[in-house]
């Protein structure tokens, strides 16, 4: 994969805001000054006048985000996904879920991925927080153009959305010209009969790479990008965990509350089969580049296929 | 204000807290304390102040108001009831189960512009009504009615920074200072004083207003009217569980309902006040 392109995507998330800025004028964007990091800062180059900074202070911005949504305005609030997701959890569930306000919430820098910043800003508990909300549409893009079409998806949608950006350049392999973004809808990279593999987000193309490593062994694995994690595809998860019998997911994330624990919930009810999951196991992150963290953490194809391998094996 | 307005206003404050009254009573819970110290200050706004119609409750120019100290929604739904929004009956199933009205202002009952109740956060959902009539020009006005003790709520302050940042001059706070908070005083508990020091200090235009006199309390609205490039924050003086003898600057009537002998005793000060209004 030495020639692949790759884009962080909250790179994709700042161009698409400022691409999209004449195509809906009631589009805003706030931020808690990070729009250099988050990349909200290309909206405010191109936008300047519906562009806010509402300072660090991520309580009220998602207060007023909630405000301009009850007006008719589409707001999105960005910072990183510690402070949108775990200092605002209150005023998100509150002002914007119970009212289930029109907010899009521009997440960035979630993950150990973070990097060199280290546990205080690795955010692994975003996804576990924002599933507890009802009625929260919670996205985690897997590269630049599934990153790109999640935002416009967002926009034309009625309701609270949680979007998951990455700090980290990420391979971009879905391919432009056929890629199409269904809100909900999980899609099926490869077919395979032996085992599933239910991947988000920046693990979805190391899900890939894993699974020709397990070719190579004989495993013939599926792998399914989930990239809408709440509300779940539960048809396209309970059809994998009949027809092989054995699921492994893959998150950026704790294993506690995000995909893993989704896809688990949901196979219980449809489909019992054993499901295994690779996380970030009920630990902090700490410092060091981000791809360094991802291999400690197993967070890596090697690590997946590995795992998989173990878990087809003991299944038989 | 003439004197046959003042008057109508003061019938319909009293109304308002028999609403207070028969609302918490057929709870047997909520906050009648501090819903009675802002029964005049919303009768003022939604009876003499607000461009709002019952009938079209969602229109688009109508000014705004966010009780940011939601646990007093018994007054804001009591001023909704009494202004046409819907039937005051529904002040008696007020928190039941299926009913309308629920504990703490909730978007989708007619009339209420925001849920709210969550200490700290109206102000800022107000702050950013406010900041999207100023991206359209909008000719609305934006109310948040907070509480002294909410107040200590570092939000608050986030969005004082905001609303002066963004010059937001659409937007008037009124903090409901009637001194008692749950644990007590005030300034016993964990002091906000000097309150409009710290506006003042945030960038605000400070007014201070006695709540319970409808002269004060116009010419307070009025000079806010005047101000351009601010927001405005109107402290008011007031009396927590004003009107009913035995609930006035008592702590304890914060988040307690009467029970039936309160309740008829409350009810008979009230219809006297309003018999000697009427009379």
């Amino acid at each position: 994969m030495a020639d692949v392109m790759k884009k962080a995507t909250r790179d994709s998330y700042g161009e698409s805001l400022a691409a999209l800025a004449d195509k809906y004028p009631n589009l805003v964007v706030l931020d808690a000054d990070l729009a250099a990091a988050t990349k909200t800062g290309v909206f405010k180059k191109a936008c300047p006048e519906r562009f806010f900074d509402c300072g660090i202070a991520e309580a009220n911005m998602m207060g007023v985000a909630a405000g301009l949504a009850t007006t008719g305005k589409i707001p999105f609030a960005s910072t990183f996904a510690m402070f949108a997701a775990g200092r605002a959890f209150e005023i998100v569930r509150n002002s914007i879920g119970y009212p289930h306000l029109n907010v899009k919430i521009g997440a960035t820098h979630a993950g150990i991925s973070v990097g060199e910043d280290g546990a205080t800003h690795q955010c692994n508990e975003d996804i576990a927080l924002m599933r507890t909300i009802p009625g929260m549409t919670i996205i985690n893009p897997a590269d630049d153009i599934e990153a790109r079409a999640a935002v416009e998806a967002a926009i034309n949608f009625d309701g609270p959305v949680y979007l998951r950006f990455g700090r980290l350049a990420a391979p971009i392999f879905n391919d432009p010209e056929n890629y199409k973004f269904e809100l909900g809808k999980g899609i099926t990279l490869k077919d395979g009969k032996d085992v599933t593999i239910i991947a988000t987000g920046l693990m979805v193309s190391e899900a890939l790479e894993a699974a020709k490593m397990l070719e190579n062994d004989g495993i013939n694995a599926r792998i399914i990008n989930i990239h809408t994690i709440k509300p779940l595809d539960k048809d396209i998860v309970c059809k994998a965990a009949a027809e092989t019998s054995l699921i492994v997911t893959v998150e950026e994330h704790s294993v506690i509350g995000g995909l893993g624990s989704a896809v688990a919930e949901a196979v219980t009810e449809c489909t019992p089969v054993p499901v295994v999951k690779i996380g970030v196991n009920d630990e902090y992150g700490h410092s060091g580049p981000a791809v360094d963290l991802l291999k400690e953490f197993g967070l890596c194809a090697d690590n997946i296929a590995a795992t998989v391998k173990k878990a087809v094996a003991e299944r038989k | 204000m003439d004197a046959t307005t003042k008057k109508q206003l003061q019938t319909t404050a009293c109304k308002v807290r028999m609403g207070v009254i028969e609302g918490t009573f057929n709870a047997k819970s909520g906050h009648p304390g501090g819903s009675l110290s802002i029964s005049d200050l919303l009768t003022y706004l939604y009876f003499a102040k607000m461009h709002v119609d019952p009938a079209q409750p969602e229109m688009a120019d109508r000014d705004r108001l966010v009780l940011s100290k939601g646990h007093c929604a018994p007054a804001l739904y009591a001023v909704l009831a009494e202004r046409g929004f819907f039937s005051a009956d529904e002040l008696k199933s007020l928190r039941h189960i299926g009913a309308m009205l629920q504990g703490h202002p909730c978007i989708h009952i007619p009339g209420v512009d925001m849920s709210s109740g969550s200490l700290g956060q109206g102000i800022s959902a107000a702050c950013g009504m406010a900041l999207s009539g100023k991206l359209d020009n909008a000719a609305y006005k934006v109310y948040t009615v907070l509480g002294d003790g909410e107040i200590e709520e570092g939000q608050v302050w986030e969005a004082a920074m905001f609303a002066a940042h963004y010059k937001l001059d659409n937007l008037v706070a009124i903090v409901d200072n009637n001194g008692l908070q749950i644990d007590g005083a005030i300034d016993d508990v964990c002091s906000p004083y000097p309150i409009t020091d710290k506006f003042e200090a945030f960038g605000w235009h400070v007014i201070t207003m006695d709540g319970h006199d409808f002269d004060s309390i116009e010419a307070a609205f009025n000079e806010a009217e005047t101000i351009v490039g601010k927001p405005v924050a109107i402290v008011q003086k007031s009396v927590k569980g004003k009107g009913v003898s035995f609930m006035e600057n008592q702590v304890g009537w914060h988040g307690k309902a009467p029970n039936k002998d309160e309740y008829e005793q409350a009810m008979a000060e009230l219809n006297a006040q309003l018999s000697e209004l009427e009379g």
